[in-house]
């Protein structure tokens, strides 16, 4: 028999101006995967902070195993048995595993028998993590390990996680999965919220999506087609990229055995880099993150300088060029980190616009800014890349991380860069945004532009680049006509038998 | 020039004197800043437990009571800047600038019928049999009740911050206030907790100024200690010990160069008195240049609750 364990009725929350959720209803059931589907923005992440009683809504009611459930605090929350693993991760990065999970409980034990305990879990579940460590030196994915660590040990009914996929590696996210189904088979539900279509329909029983606010349906994700899916959530048709085989042109960018130290303590040196970007041409470049893709980025990008090797473009030697007069010669980049690396958070679009657009749409006059043009500017990106914002005058900040990185994106590519680097172009951007970000990219490399896309979404990969690379360790793979790879291929290319598991031990 | 008149013995003797009203004010403040506030009023509050601790050390004739009510009126004033800082949203830097100046004016004006006067002092506690040891026991145990108290606070800040769950929390609040928040933490309480600790501590450390250090009461006679204490709690990676290592180097190059000054030294005067700033700075830079700084990651930031 079925039973109900979270009753959700006709759940409202209104902010000044946004009406995050609008009498919401559906139920999730003990032992069940329940998805919740819907673009940035939907109100997926109101609605759990309802569930963890970090808002309270405006009207409606919550039943918990049939019975009234009304959290106010977080702590309630987890009494009643609802875990919560956040998008943004709620860890200290200067304190230990041990001390972060102690953290989040209500009745931590002391230190030495969390950490015996700590052990005991992460190994059954196949999460090995070592509790002395600190946060700060972790990957991505092992820090989510300590999020999800921290849940298990309360033994919850309902564990929730807000997009845990976003940041994981192909094989991080195996691992996370195969965790979630053993949880399963314990009894425990869970409320799995993300974007990502084809994960939904591997792990998740139930589906119900949401769209501005509303409950737009309830379906089974099994059942139901990928495309059916995304235009349930976003509510209008998708147009998938279309990819146009155009023979590519002359070498526009060459890299010549670059060798480059890594400025941070934990990155991966470059080892002997080599290889030639055309014209018209995208070069994919996958790997496991942490592999030198940052390094990688920063190197073309110009913002660190290659101990060895040279690199030129157009024939033109530009190993020691600075960004800024890379992109006077016409080569763009768009670093992954959106807030704090592509964009300055707390200035305006505008403003954000002329950090990279000064020299090629002449922003500035004898050391004037001209105001004018630069508005302009900032909303022809706006505009051209569906950015949704009040208006170019809003903080970069303000922005949700989808519209922030069409407008990054935007940004550039309205530049007319002859080579554009970007790192993660789609990196937590739900699926429209990605599709329309690609589409632009596609165009971009039809005009005639020579791309670099470094990413850690192989099917992004896939479906947009003409030739493929990985990086592993710091060196690059071989470089393929993405046409011809099976994916058995591309795993040995980014070293595929070095098992995620096997390293992590 | 005559250094033997310098005697080693008292030289540390009056270095922890000295260094003891800057090591109370660094203390309280390490905490301060290690939930992820920084309250540059630590002067004003000195200045008002000088004066604080002075009038009732005066009219009561008990020092102990001078130093408690420095404490409580300390803690007391430092509520103004947590008030501003933590539910009015105002800017840390300028409230801490403000409160140095409050302190300052509000002092000297409580201060003026008590110019000149002097105060009762602590009786220094003869540890028995430890203050007999020759040389030692001169040195470091017959000491005022004070100077044992600071370094028994610097040890439970330690202990209470590596071994407690309060100071994990307290830690988590300075490292990342939204996670801190989102785990259901109380960030508001925490921070108001941590500047009145660091308020009476600095109150202390003032009243230690104007009832054993100097025993007078003169205007602005804090002169700087609550801005070294700052300087000291940064460059000694927010770590209790450390913190207590720059406080004592400080007491003892000041204590070194006045004996100097005293000797006759033939480096002029102006070098010998800016000498303790400079080695204390110079010093605690070398020792933090070395790996990881450890400053809280939300330190000064404004915490507004997402609700």
């Amino acid at each position: 028999m079925i039973k109900k364990l979270l009753e959700i009725n006709g759940i409202s929350k209104t902010y000044p101006g946004v009406i995050a959720n609008s009498d919401i209803s559906f139920d999730i059931n003990s032992g069940e995967v329940h998805a919740l589907l819907g673009e940035n923005g939907a109100g997926k992440s109101t609605l759990v902070k309802i569930i963890y009683g970090l808002v309270k809504p405006d009207s409606g009611n919550l039943l918990l195993n049939g019975v009234p459930f009304k959290p106010v605090t977080p702590s309630e929350a987890r009494k009643a048995g609802i875990a919560m693993v956040f998008q943004h991760f709620s860890l200290f990065e200067a304190l230990s595993v041990a001390e972060n999970i102690s953290l989040g409980m209500d009745n931590p034990p002391n230190q030495r028998d969390l950490g015996k305990k700590i052990k005991s879990v992460s190994e059954s579940y196949g999460l090995p993590l070592d509790p002395a460590k600190t946060v700060g030196e972790l990957s991505v994915g092992e820090r989510q390990r300590v999020e999800i660590i921290r849940c298990l040990l309360q033994n919850p009914k309902l564990l929730v996680m807000d997009e845990p996929t976003s940041v994981l590696t192909p094989q991080e996210v195996d691992i996370l999965f195969k965790t979630l189904l053993k949880l399963r088979s314990e009894g425990t539900s869970i409320l799995y919220i993300s974007h990502k279509l084809e994960e939904i329909r591997k792990l998740c029983d139930t589906a119900t999506i949401l769209r501005l606010g509303k409950k737009v349906d309830t379906c089974t994700p099994e059942k139901t087609s990928t495309k059916k899916l995304a235009e349930m959530m976003v509510g209008s048709t998708i147009k998938a990229p279309e990819k146009l085989n155009k023979p590519a042109g002359q070498v526009m960018l060459n890299v010549d055995n670059i060798c480059c130290v890594s400025k941070s303590q934990f990155g991966t040196s470059l080892t002997n880099v080599t290889f030639d970007l055309r014209q018209g041409e995208i070069l994919g470049i996958g790997g496991v993150a942490g592999n030198g893709q940052d390094e990688l980025f920063a190197v073309l990008s110009g913002e660190q300088f290659s101990q060895h090797g040279s690199i030129s473009f157009n024939e033109i030697n530009i190993t020691k060029f600075n960004p800024n007069q890379r992109r006077k010669i016409g080569l763009l980049s768009a670093p992954e980190e959106r807030l704090g690396h592509a964009a300055a958070p707390n200035m305006s679009l505008i403003e954000n616009t002329l950090i990279t657009a000064e020299n090629s749409q002449n922003l500035v006059s004898l050391g004037f800014i001209d105001w004018k043009k630069s508005k302009a500017f900032a909303e022809k990106v706006i505009k051209k890349f569906d950015v949704r914002t009040p208006g170019s005058q809003n903080t970069a900040r303000s922005l949700s991380g989808g519209n922030l990185q069409k407008f990054v994106i935007g940004r550039e590519i309205l530049q007319n860069p002859s080579v554009f680097i970007v790192n993660q172009p789609t990196w937590g951007v739900d699926a429209a945004a990605a599709s329309s970000i690609r589409q632009a990219l596609l165009t971009l490399s039809e005009n005639g532009a020579a791309i670099l896309v470094i990413s850690q979404d192989l099917d992004e990969l896939l479906e947009i680049s003409d030739q493929f690379a990985a990086l592993n360790g710091g060196a690059l793979s071989r470089i393929e006509k993405t046409a011809d790879l099976s994916m058995e291929q591309i795993g040995l290319m980014m070293g595929g038998a070095k098992d995620l598991e096997a390293r992590n031990v | 020039m005559d250094f033997s008149s310098i005697n080693p013995a008292l030289l540390i003797a009056s270095l922890m004197v000295s260094a003891t009203p800057i090591l109370l004010a660094a203390i309280g403040e390490a905490v301060v800043e290690k939930s992820g506030v920084l309250n540059l009023g630590v002067e004003g509050m000195m200045i008002v437990g000088a004066v604080v601790g002075f009038i009732v050390a005066v009219n009561t004739d008990t020092p102990l009571l001078g130093f408690v009510c420095a404490a409580i009126i300390s803690g007391i004033f430092s509520i103004i800047f947590g008030m501003l800082t933590q539910y009015l949203k105002s800017n840390q830097v300028a409230t801490g600038l403000g409160l140095t100046l409050v302190g300052l004016g509000l002092s000297a004006l409580l201060g003026r019928p008590y110019e000149g006067m002097k105060s009762p002092t602590l009786k220094a506690l003869e540890i028995p049999f430890f203050s007999d040891i020759p040389v030692l026991g001169k040195m470091l145990f017959s000491h005022d009740l004070m100077i044992y108290f600071s370094i028994f606070l610097v040890t439970s800040v330690w202990w209470f911050l590596k071994y407690t769950h309060a100071g994990m929390v307290l830690r988590a609040v300075g490292e990342n206030h939204d996670a801190a928040h989102a785990l259901g933490y109380k960030v508001v309480r925490v921070r108001m907790l941590a500047i009145m600790f660091g308020g009476a501590t600095s109150g202390l450390g003032g009243a230690y100024i104007s009832l054993a250090r100097v025993p007078q009461w003169t205007e602005g006679m804090t002169a700087g200690a609550g801005w070294i204490a700052l300087a000291i709690v940064v460059f000694a990676s927010w770590r209790p010990w450390r913190v207590l290592f720059g406080a004592y180097i400080f007491g003892g190059v000041t204590v070194l160069q006045l004996n100097l000054q005293a000797a006759g030294a033939s480096i002029p005067v102006e070098y010998l008195s800016m000498s303790p700033y400079l080695i204390t700075i110079v010093v605690l830079v070398i020792i933090s240049s070395r790996g990881n700084q450890g400053a809280p990651a939300s330190l000064g930031r404004p915490f507004h609750a997402s609700s």
